[in-house]
């Protein structure tokens, strides 16, 4: 649960507040409850490396009072997996969006997920390139509009979470800005797993992506993603009808598999005892 | 009083605040108002201190703090 602006005071850079996102952008929802679900995991700040890639999303380590460390577009999970090499006791959390992890990054995110890095990814999935001016990213759905698709996406959009899942990371979620109590919770498993995690927090775009599509207001969007995402768990229970067109939240996997980091470790050590 | 949070005041830092709309839409008990692009609390004492206009607040710009003055 969210508990109040002692919060933003204790993990956020205040004389950088407010933030220049956009009125409306679901960003700075999930910045604050990343920083609540670090806040109730008990992670010591100075254990904490925050990274980011570019974009939109990958501004918010600027905001945040921790190690924090902004690199280049896509690879903010390669500079991740150094960081956490180099000092295996932190604990390293990547934010990026769906355009700098999936299409810039996407090769960095598979091998990370097929390593089982323990490597923590939120990813700000707001489903078009927000920074540089609404270009169609790959969560851009099939048929909508971006300014490189003025006729329509014909592309199939990556869902992020099978991606994840398939290349074999061990724990999968996906969130929304509107369900933020869930997001804390999704956030706070995904910290206390062991290996790769990744969670697809869904954000909202009111300036591109909302006005190329005319999804409405700030406030329409929100209620779009209150009445669309269903939970993986309710949704098992409902029949197919009641499940079209609407999106899964939650928890999909949370498995315990080696960890690339401890595996590295032992072949260090078995070869310093020889 | 049966309200947990009911020691806790509404705060507003209004130079944060872009009048985005969301904590007025979802406010259950209609107390907040955007006037010129900014919130307003219309009735304090309506409030019931649930802090969802705090839960998804985009830009930090309201919250619940307890008031420190009554103790």
């Amino acid at each position: 649960m969210y508990t109040g602006s002692d919060l933003i005071k204790n993990n956020f850079r205040m004389d950088r507040l407010p933030h220049i996102w956009c009125p409306g952008c679901g960003h700075g929802i999930i910045m604050k409850m990343v920083t609540q679900a670090i806040e109730n995991c008990n992670l010591e700040k100075e254990k904490v490396c925050i990274v980011s890639g570019i974009g939109c999303s990958s501004r918010a380590p600027g905001y945040m009072n921790f190690n924090t460390l902004h690199t280049t577009h896509g690879r903010a999970l390669a500079f991740a997996t150094g960081v956490k090499l180099a000092n295996p006791e932190l604990k390293v959390i990547v934010i990026t969006g769906d355009g700098d992890c999936t299409a810039i990054g996407g090769n960095h995110l598979i091998h990370a997920a097929r390593r089982n890095i323990d490597i923590t990814t939120i990813v700000f999935n707001n489903n078009i390139y927000g920074m540089t001016g609404g270009q169609y990213s790959p969560t851009t759905p099939i048929k909508e509009f971006g300014t490189t698709a003025p006729f329509g996406n014909i592309e199939k959009a990556f869902d992020v979470c099978k991606l994840a899942d398939g290349a074999g990371a061990t724990y999968v979620g996906r969130g929304t800005a509107y369900h933020a109590n869930q997001l804390v919770k999704l956030i706070e498993n995904a910290l206390e797993n062991k290996g790769f995690s990744l969670v697809d927090a869904i954000s909202i775009c009111p300036t591109y992506y909302g006005r190329k599509n005319r999804k409405g207001s700030v406030v329409d969007m929100m209620k779009y993603l209150k009445d669309t995402a269903i939970d993986v768990k309710v949704a098992a229970k409902l029949p197919k009808e009641k499940t079209e067109g609407k999106f899964l939240i939650g928890e999909f996997k949370n498995i315990h598999e080696p960890e690339y980091t401890e595996e590295y470790l032992k072949i260090l050590e078995s070869i310093k005892s020889k | 009083m049966a309200n947990p949070k009911s020691n806790k005041q509404i705060k507003i830092i209004e130079t944060w605040c872009k009048g985005c709309g969301i904590c007025v839409e979802f406010c259950p008990v209609n107390v907040l108002k955007l006037i010129d692009d900014k919130i307003t609390i219309t009735d304090k004492d309506k409030c019931i201190r649930c802090g969802l206009c705090e839960l998804r607040c985009p830009d930090y710009a309201i919250y619940l703090e307890e008031d420190k003055d009554e103790k």
